[in-house]
């Protein structure tokens, strides 16, 4: 028996699950809009955490913060549990599908065999759905994946229970109550006003707007500091978290820009739709940091491509991004 | 990001596209499938690279007798001593001196057991001193 499940594939993994998770309780959402509503857009450069050894650099606001955000803004129930011991973990899950009920879970790539292996790394805030069970294989819809997967169940107990940083400790949730119908238009505004909030007037220089000037001032000494090899290591780095799988392009600035569009129709607001363009340049002005940035990581960089071109080219994001978000947020005071 | 401009440049996702955000021609947002996009390629290329050589001179080490045969392994996994030590209920000490040759080699076989079941490999296979790095990336 194959259960249907209203998969699609999608760019981000926990906006993706959550959107089809609602989806398939009768409630289609799109992915922008659940990482929308989820306050997804944010930048965060914080350097005492490592990764690998290289400074962690963040586009989006922390993992499991999506999923809380939509849920509670849009009165949605949600039944979470973490385990200490996988058998019991699976035995759970089993008891769900039994019931028919498709259940959310936070895993780690690194040992999942259906993805592509150059992306295995021990990463460990990835989401995906199991929605039933064949013999000892699960069947997966995986957001990032074209198509449902199936899974053996010995991986997935492993991918559950990876180790390291963000441990999923078999985190599994699903949905219980659904409202009769999403009422979108005051979600839309708080999220707007809590993504501005916490881009633009956070006290931390390392985060919002001002964490991406701090960036900026870092990258231009990187190799005077690190020399050229580590530099470049950062800079990739920096690259991969920018735009590796999940992102939907321009670290995220492109979901969030289409986000905004259908917010623009949601609200009956043009001027919403502007800023959503605008958002879109700023993302394809981080899509040209990257294009100059990979250059520099190849060699291949020509005239006006060094660290100092790339620290102003982040410099102009800032200020892109600072512009539009400080419109959005009187947009959203006003209305 | 216009639809026509989506990237195609196929690198790692061997044969499988992610979905990308981007916009149709009358400006309305479109989930777009690319096979990839070069600066992205070379970035992931370049972690792989840095595993690559990490791999090879722990294997070196391990050749010389400074290293056990676990740090091989470990390396090949991207593991560092805290995280195997995750995996294997151990603290980190232990797995720290489980990477030097002598300690390693009085292990006992239900130890080795454990740690071979981590890395999806038997025993004997564990405790080989490899000729050359594996740095395949389809076995994990």
């Amino acid at each position: 028996m194959n259960p249907a499940f209203p998969h699609r594939q999608t760019a981000h993994c926990e906006s993706g699950v959550i959107a089809n998770l609602l989806t398939h309780h009768g409630l289609p959402i799109s992915e922008a809009m659940a990482f929308g509503i989820g306050g997804g857009l944010f930048f965060g450069y914080l350097p005492f955490i490592r990764i690998n050894g290289l400074p962690l650099t963040t586009f989006r606001t922390t993992p499991g913060a999506i999923f809380s955000r939509v849920t509670k803004r849009l009165g949605i129930g949600v039944a979470r549990k973490n385990f200490k011991n996988p058998d019991q973990a699976m035995a759970e899950l089993d008891r769900y599908l039994a019931q028919g009920v498709p259940v959310g879970m936070q895993t780690g790539v690194y040992w999942l065999p259906y993805f592509p292996p150059a992306l295995r790394f021990h990463f460990n805030a990835h989401n995906l759905i199991a929605f039933g069970k064949r013999g000892d294989d699960y069947l997966i819809s995986d957001p990032v994946l074209p198509e449902p997967v199936v899974c053996a169940a010995a991986d997935l107990a492993r991918a559950r229970f990876a180790q390291g940083a963000l441990a999923p400790k078999g985190k599994m949730y699903c949905i219980t109550t659904v409202p009769k119908a999403l009422d979108l238009a005051p979600a839309i505004r708080q999220s707007i006003r809590d993504v501005c909030r916490l881009m633009l007037s956070v006290p931390f220089p390392l985060i919002g707007t001002r964490g991406i000037r701090y960036l900026a001032d870092q990258l231009e000494r990187w190799p005077s500091r690190l020399g050229d090899r580590r530099a470049i290591l950062y800079l990739g780095n920096l690259i991969r978290m920018q735009e590796e799988i999940g992102t939907g392009g321009g670290g995220f600035r492109f979901i969030f820009a289409a986000f905004l569009q259908e917010g623009a129709d949601v609200l009956g607001n043009s001027r919403l739709l502007e800023l959503s363009q605008r958002m879109t340049a700023t993302g394809d002005l981080w899509r040209e940091f990257a294009v100059a940035g990979a250059r520099h990581c190849k060699g291949r960089s020509g005239a006006g491509e060094d660290f100092a071109d790339l620290a102003r080219m982040l410099r102009r994001c800032a200020e892109q991004e600072d512009a539009v978000l400080r419109e959005l947020a009187a947009l959203v005071r006003k209305g | 990001m216009q639809e026509n401009e989506v990237p195609q440049d196929e690198a790692l996702f061997d044969g499988m596209s992610e979905v990308c955000y981007a916009l149709d021609e009358s400006g309305r947002y479109v989930l777009a499938k690319s096979a990839g996009w070069e600066p992205a390629n070379i970035a992931n290329l370049q972690a792989w690279d840095v595993i690559h050589a990490e791999v090879a001179a722990v294997l070196a080490r391990v050749r010389a007798g400074e290293l056990s045969p676990l740090a091989y392994h470990m390396a090949r996994h991207q593991m560092d001593a805290k995280l195997l030590a995750g995996y294997a209920g151990l603290f980190c000490w232990q797995v720290r001196r489980h990477m030097k040759p002598a300690p390693f080699s009085k292990l006992n076989p239900a130890r080795l057991a454990r740690y071979a079941t981590i890395f999806k490999t038997t025993t004997e296979e564990l405790c080989r001193i490899p000729s050359e790095a594996d740095t395949s990336r389809t076995d994990t």
